[in-house]
């Protein structure tokens, strides 16, 4: 019966042991599982999936990139010499100029004859370049060459400065336009963020008075509690008409307005951090620089800041962690156009608010699926980055202990 | 019966304790004096291996109660704790009724038996001459005890489990004059039935309760014997400059 | 005088700072209350969407939501705080510790949208649970996993080491101690983190896009492995992409209310839980 008991005991304490490590382990597979999905995008071919690009023997060109595919069916590359051929002259060929070629007699009841017809095509125009589904590719025609579509590439993703994950023939993975973006809207919402969240904290800690900390304390509090659907709603209703009027825009949801809600979101975080780290300063030190002869703000901006400043920076990295990670609050209000951001007063788009728009319409396990888990992967590293260094940070931090 | 052999006692590189050799009789109350840091309240937790909690402590020597190495391969520490009771410097009752407190006990080592606990509860709150005050009221919360009734709850409730040696750690120190001399009381009563070691900074109570007297100073154990003999007789000039108050 | 025209310029600056912040809760507070207290009803909460969604109520978003509060908490609830339990019960303050510690900070400050891609890959597709309950459940459990983790620990370390002590000499083994002692002493601090995890689960929407929410779903679900809909998500939906926004915006003021409703009620649940037992079970 003892003996019983202390087996179980034993049980449990190991139950508990494991359980210990419960946040750890999560983390590692979230790893696990944002890069295994994230890593396929490399191994995609740069055209879509399902689809050949086909041209006439002639050419000796053998294969191409993502970008280099774009810019041909964009009519912004002419001639094959740009891309590594010969001086010729580019014809662009899309797989639905077969119909307006061809009656649906000349190509059979089930499209039997659609292979024979797309060589005769291709064999016969010189400088062709064709997008054709690769079922009705045709079979044995001399004079046809299968082009090798690269994979793509960490430097074609990381690179990339278009964001086109629907285009044909072949979709553009650029996140360069999402990370600035991102860190447009973070960094002002900081900018913004930073001088209200210190005033604040150094009044909570240093000026009020009882009572109002008692306002003040919970008013913060219930500020991080807003869900941030809500910020978003409250930014899409208030904000976003605001700011097209003062500022007469022709839309109002940008940059601007994504910064600014975020700024009130990310003001709890400062200012909490900041005030623990202001607090924290020895009760010496502020008598002796009072003794001295120094004014109250004197002591504080000459003894109490430097002092916390450290536990302060942790606050303004956490703040910036906090706002770089937030989805819907900035879904909502700042226009979603991902291209490369050049005021505030446009439209931007941010990585989280990327993946919460598109995952729900990209095929699982399709390079666009991947391409947003690879998002997702940035996204891990730079909060993990952030997240370290703040921890650094409030380490370093003087006499913490006490 | 008590009796350690050649005790050395480390907190990580600190030397606690010296090669302390040391025998109590049973139903005798050894009181253990001597300045802060002396090792004394170390020396007392070795008997019912409250030690094992603190991190990087180590035991050389033989503790042995009854007859039995404590420190044994054999020892279930839980049950070792039963038969040595211990009650602590303050009051340390559990957020629980009164009744709960002392039969905490009880319970934990699987009795389930109720009129037998409440027996128990009974017999142990008696015995800490703590009934009559408590027997109305042994639902409310022991919170809503004076300390000197808490720190005779917490004796009670370290008898109600029937061990044979009761450790007290300075248990009257955080209590008034009037509880001090009521919880004296009870440990001459105690006397005939326990083996008590007892802790303490005020050596007036040393002399007035016990029998046997030890002096520690810096991990050793300077002098020890009958209480009467070191209070009016000190063999070592150290125990005579401490006893008198000339100690540093 | 320089000093002191100085000081009370810069005073004065914070003082404003001060209520700035007030001003900007009760802005979006009043706001939402304002516009949204009027379309509160029986009906409006016990009823359907209707009319592609510009009428009716938002029933079944309710419903969702708490199934996914209990589905949550059934799995952060008991993982969370036998994870406290560990960490502060047995693993003393040695490195292991320290690094479970940086591993719950690090995973608080993960965003909740890679919640969302894990739970996605892993619940939805690779445990094959699909757009569920479960899902969105596991999802949103692991989410608040490091809240429920931080105040459990706050909660057993407010317990006097005395108890401990006590209990352990009564010859109470350590899980006797836990289990009798510490947890019952520790328990509303506990619940009142429970509290704030629930609060903070019924807000939450990017984890519940791709795991659970249902865009429009009148009937509710009879099972985990169903889609629901959900407050916050419902939220997202009529303020963005309804047939007809203008016609949804009073449904979106009255969603938005409810919302914070839940959320606030629960936040001042959990601060006056903390003040009415923080008193307690102190010893001397």
């Amino acid at each position: 019966m003892k003996r019983l008991k202390r087996i179980i005991e034993k049980l449990i304490e190991g139950i508990l042991t494991v359980s210990g490590a419960v946040t750890t382990i999560v983390i590692l597979l979230i790893v696990v599982f944002l890069f295994r999905e994230g890593a396929g995008l490399f191994r995609s071919p740069a055209v879509e999936k399902g689809y050949v690009l086909c041209v006439d023997a002639g050419n000796t060109v053998t294969h191409l990139g993502p970008k280099q595919i774009k810019e041909i069916f964009d009519w912004e590359i002419e001639n094959w010499k740009d891309v590594g051929g010969r001086d010729q002259q580019i014809v662009v060929f899309r797989f639905e100029e077969i119909f307006s070629r061809y009656s649906d007699e000349e190509l059979g009841a089930d499209y039997e004859l659609l292979p024979e017809k797309l060589g005769e095509v291709i064999s016969s125009t010189p400088g062709i370049i064709a997008f054709i589904p690769k079922q009705y590719m045709p079979e044995n025609v001399p004079g046809i060459k299968v082009l090798r579509s690269d994979d793509i590439t960490l430097s074609d993703f990381l690179g990339g400065r278009e964001w086109i994950p629907t285009a044909t023939p072949a979709p553009q993975f650029g996140v360069l336009p999402l990370i600035m973006g991102t860190l447009w809207v973070s960094l002002f919402a900081i900018i913004i963020a930073l001088p209200l969240g210190l005033g604040v904290a150094i009044y909570l800690s240093e000026l009020a008075g009882e009572r109002m900390r008692k306002i003040l304390k919970p008013t913060i509090e219930l500020l991080a509690g807003i869900p941030s659907v809500v910020y978003g709603f409250f930014g899409l209703v208030v904000l976003v008409p605001l700011i097209q009027k003062v500022f007469g825009l022709p839309v109002g949801e940008t940059a601007l307005a994504g910064s600014v809600i975020l700024a009130i979101m990310a003001l709890p975080t400062i200012i909490t951090v900041a005030e623990d780290a202001m607090r924290n300063t020895p009760r010496a030190m502020r008598e002796a620089s009072l003794a001295l002869g120094a004014s109250n703000w004197q002591t504080i901006y000459k003894v109490i800041v430097p002092y916390a400043a450290s536990g302060i920076s942790a606050a303004v990295v956490l703040g910036i962690g906090r706002a770089i990670g937030e989805t819907m609050a900035v879904l909502m209000v700042t226009g979603n156009a991902a291209v490369m951001p050049h005021s505030l007063f446009e439209p931007v788009r941010t990585i989280p608010a990327t993946i919460a728009a598109e995952l729900g319409e990209a095929p699982a396990g399709g390079a666009h699926y991947q391409a947003l888990f690879l998002l997702g992967c940035i996204l891990f590293v730079i909060t993990m980055i952030i997240s370290v260094t703040a921890e650094a940070i409030s380490k370093r931090q003087p006499n913490r202990g006490l | 019966m008590i009796e350690t052999k050649n005790i050395d006692f480390y907190y990580g590189d600190f030397h606690a304790l010296k090669n302390i050799s040391m025998k109590m009789e049973a139903n005798t109350v050894t009181a253990l004096i001597g300045p802060s840091g002396c090792g004394k309240s170390t020396f007392l937790r070795l008997f019912n291996r409250m030690n094992d909690l603190i991190p990087g402590a180590k035991l050389t020597g033989e503790c042995l109660i009854d007859g039995q190495d404590i420190y044994g391969k054999s020892v279930q520490v839980d049950e070792l704790r039963k038969k040595v009771g211990m009650v602590f410097q303050k009051p340390n009752p559990f957020p629980k009724s009164i009744f709960e407190n002392v039969a905490y006990g009880l319970r934990v080592n699987g009795v389930k038996d109720r009129n037998f606990i409440k027996q128990r509860v009974e017999e142990s709150l008696v015995g800490a001459a703590l009934w009559d005050e408590v027997k109305d009221k042994l639902k409310k919360s022991a919170f809503e005890l004076s300390g000197g009734q808490q720190q005779r709850l917490c004796i009670a409730r370290a008898l109600a489990i029937s061990p044979s040696v009761l450790l007290m750690d300075e248990p009257a120190s955080a209590l008034d004059p009037i509880s001090t001399s009521k919880v004296e009381e009870l440990i001459h009563e105690l006397k005939r039935d326990y083996t008590i070691v007892i802790v303490t900074h005020n050596m007036q109570q040393a002399a007035r309760i016990s029998d046997k007297t030890g002096f520690f100073m810096l991990g050793e154990l300077v002098e020890y014997s009958d209480t009467k003999k070191m209070f009016l007789n000190p063999e070592k000039q150290q125990t005579q400059n401490y006893i008198t108050g000339r100690f540093g | 005088m320089g000093k002191k025209t100085n000081q009370s310029i810069a005073f004065w600056t914070f003082r404003i700072l001060g209520l700035l912040v007030v001003a900007i809760l009760f802005w979006i507070l009043g706001f939402i209350v304002w516009h949204g207290v009027g379309v509160i009803s029986w009906d409006f909460l016990t009823t359907a969407p209707t009319d592609g969604m510009t009428g009716g109520g938002i029933f079944p978003a309710i419903v969702g939501t708490f199934c996914l509060i209990i589905g949550s908490m059934v799995i952060a609830f008991p993982v969370g705080v036998m994870s406290a339990i560990y960490t502060t019960e047995y693993a003393g303050n040695g490195k292991i510790v320290r690094f479970i510690r940086v591993m719950t900070n690090n995973m608080s400050s993960i965003p909740s949208i890679i919640f969302g891609l894990f739970g996605m890959s892993l619940f939805v597709n690779t445990l094959g649970f699909g757009d569920s309950i479960i899902a969105g459940s596991f999802t949103l459990g692991l989410l608040v996993l490091p809240l429920v983790i931080r105040t459990t620990e706050e909660a057993l370390k407010a317990v006097p080491d005395s108890y401990r002590t006590g209990s352990l000499a009564l010859g109470a083994t350590k899980l006797q101690t836990i289990t009798r002692v510490v947890l019952p002493t520790a328990f509303p601090n506990i619940t009142t983190g429970l509290i704030l995890s629930i609060g903070r689960v019924s807000g939450e929407t990017a984890p519940i896009l791709f795991t659970v929410a249902a865009y429009f779903l009148p009937k509710l679900p009879a099972s985990i492995y169903d889609q629901v809909m959900a407050l916050p998500y419902h939220l997202y939906v009529i303020a963005t992409s309804g047939t007809d926004l203008e016609a949804t915006r009073p449904i979106a003021y009255g969603t938005a209310l409810v919302l914070i409703a839940i959320v606030l009620v629960m936040n001042l649940l959990a601060s006056m839980m903390r003040r009415y037992f923080g008193g307690k079970n102190k010893v001397n």
